[in-house]
């Protein structure tokens, strides 16, 4: 589209008559493209290239394949993607479906002071990754008197320390990012709530289907546009999670890797060591996780396609 | 059935109470720790325990103190890159989203396509080659660094463009009629229309720049330079000397954003759910 810009304006200069009307949308979207080829699409070339080059430090990087690559397959990059996934998982499991049956149920009338209530989980969302991450580190403290662990303890259930161990940690780091977006994806779905038609309820009302049914055979349908706009941002949102680990363990690298993300690692990498080759490397393989499950998901969902129109 | 609904009602209304509170617990108990000396959070964790007669404003009156109030250095730097990154971000935005939506032009469609790809694609994978970018403009540690690489917004034009169609072309033909040019009819017919959309998106944008915390870390080097989270994240040292300050800075770093969330909630949900809608 480069070309197409450029040649636009050659041919204004050479031939005066031509309408403004149909230069201006080039000139419109000139930021973007500009944007687009200094910012994005270079960048991605040189992580590509950065990938195939080994370079450590700032000597000068020479061709290397994929060596890169099999460099990758370390512990601490399989612990990093096996951490990402799993993240991601739980939280779409969770933060899905959850906040759709919680946004019907405000949606239904039934909750009383539902602005207050909505404002009130929304405000997570506000929140510097750097303040949740405080109450959340210090809330899952190991002594047994913290937030968490009294509560457990008040049910019979020994204290954990949360974050020395793999699977806690990840329990800690779900429970802290379906604490920050479940007002948001609330909001979303009652935003899309609001565009299914009443009559199809009252219809299915006189067929005789209760209320689980009008939820699965009509709420569901209809707002599956944005439950897949959810499960999309959450996909990108669950691999490229990093703020949240860096928070709560103080720094990109984390005890035994229990809280490295695909993010962390490319940050420890890059920043930390100075092997920017591997570095990119991983960052092409968050690239294509995120392309390829968000592709493989559009087209299941059958929405692929839609979205340029 | 009355009261089977009324029974429903409270049941409900009880059931999302208890979601509101855990939404609000964190700040309610950092709130608690910031009239608290530091070293007892690190000690304890945070607890169930209110022992008021010990809580005094003495971590707040270190934010203006504190190593030469450093603290207000970086919320100096967070509201300058706010609102450099804004007030570019939605010109350039708006710009770009009415071009796509109200002109038909050979590309359009492949440049809308590569917005929703820039929208799609994580931002951390580019932090390398972006950094290195950056430093060949030899702008690191400056504003501009954290502002240049996200100048144009992806979300932002997605946003302007889904806005802009809805409005009446019918308003650029009596422009031109009028004689208008195409820009005086962006910018004296149709920005006043976008006011809506403007409003949205300013507080998505701000909301983003203010909490923004991988690429500002990145880019500025020094610590008079740091932004709220950067700076606040630093005190986060393994001996916990700092946490006095860090307390109390965390809980007032929230309150801008805070307020202008609570004067603006409507917009602000409305922004919020821009992406989703017609998606």
């Amino acid at each position: 589209m480069a070309n197409n810009n450029n040649g636009a304006k050659q041919i204004s200069a050479s031939k005066k008559k031509i309408r403004m009307q149909d230069i201006a949308p080039y000139i419109f979207v000139s930021p973007f493209v500009l944007y687009f080829l200094i910012f994005f699409l270079y960048p991605i070339c040189q992580t590509f290239y950065q990938s195939l080059c080994q370079q450590v430090g700032f000597a000068p990087p020479h061709f290397a394949g994929f060596a890169n690559y099999k460099l990758l397959m370390d512990e601490f990059f399989m612990k990093s993607v096996q951490n990402s996934a799993m993240y991601t998982f739980f939280t779409c499991l969770i933060l899905i479906p959850l906040p759709l049956i919680l946004a019907n149920l405000i949606n239904s009338g039934f909750v009383k002071q539902a602005d207050g209530i909505k404002s009130a989980m929304f405000i997570p969302a506000l929140t510097s990754v750097v303040m949740a991450g405080l109450f959340f580190r210090y809330a899952f403290s190991s002594n047994a008197e913290a937030l968490f662990n009294s509560v457990l303890t008040s049910l019979g259930m020994p204290a954990q320390g949360w974050l020395e161990k793999r699977t806690t940690t990840w329990i800690v780091l779900v429970i802290f990012c379906c604490w920050k977006w479940m007002g948001v994806n609330i909001v979303y779905y009652l935003s899309a709530l609001q565009t299914v038609p009443k009559d199809l309820y009252e219809a299915a009302e006189l067929d005789g289907a209760n209320s689980w049914q009008r939820f699965m055979h009509i709420t569901v349908p209809c707002v599956k546009p944005t439950i897949i706009y959810v499960l999309t941002i959450s996909i990108y949102g669950g691999f490229s999670m990093f703020a949240e680990s860096f928070t709560l363990f103080n720094g990109a690298r984390t005890p035994g890797d229990i809280g490295a993300t695909i993010v962390s690692y490319i940050y420890a990498q890059g920043f930390n060591r100075n092997n920017f080759g591997i570095a990119s490397a991983a960052g092409i393989v968050l690239l294509g996780s995120v392309l390829i499950i968000n592709i493989i998901q559009l087209k299941f969902n059958g929405s692929l396609g839609k979205e340029a129109e | 059935m009355k009261k089977k609904k009324t029974f429903l009602s409270i049941l409900a209304t009880a059931l999302m109470l208890i979601f509101a509170i855990c939404a609000l617990m964190p700040f309610f108990f950092l709130l608690i720790s910031s009239f608290k000396p530091g070293s007892e959070m690190i000690r304890n964790g945070l607890q169930f325990k209110f022992d008021f007669e010990n809580y005094s404003l003495v971590n707040y009156g270190l934010l203006t103190t504190d190593r030469d109030g450093m603290y207000i250095d970086w919320y100096k730097n967070s509201v300058i890159i706010m609102v450099l990154q804004v007030v570019v971000g939605l010109f350039l935005s708006s710009l770009v989203g009415y071009g796509l939506a109200k002109y038909r032009f050979k590309g359009r469609n492949l440049i809308f396509v590569l917005v929703l790809l820039v929208m799609m694609v994580p931002v951390e994978i580019l932090i390398l080659p972006l950094y290195k970018q950056i430093n060949t403009f030899g702008m690191i540690n400056t504003y501009a660094g954290v502002i240049l690489p996200f100048v144009v917004p992806a979300t932002g034009v997605f946003f302007f463009r889904q806005f802009a169609i809805g409005l009446p072309t019918e308003i650029m033909e009596s422009g031109r009629i009028d004689g208008c040019g195409e820009f005086s009819i962006f910018f004296k017919l149709m920005m006043p229309l976008m006011l809506p959309a403007y409003g949205a998106m300013t507080i998505l944008l701000s909301m983003n720049s203010w909490n923004a915390m991988v690429w500002p870390m990145i880019v500025l080097r020094t610590t008079e330079m740091q932004t709220l989270p950067l700076g606040l994240q630093s005190l986060l040292t393994p001996y916990g000397n700092n946490y006095d300050l860090l307390l109390s800075g965390a809980v007032m770093s929230v309150l801008p954003i805070m307020v202008v969330f609570l004067l603006n909630q409507k917009t602000f949900i409305a922004g919020m759910s821009a992406g989703s809608v017609k998606g």
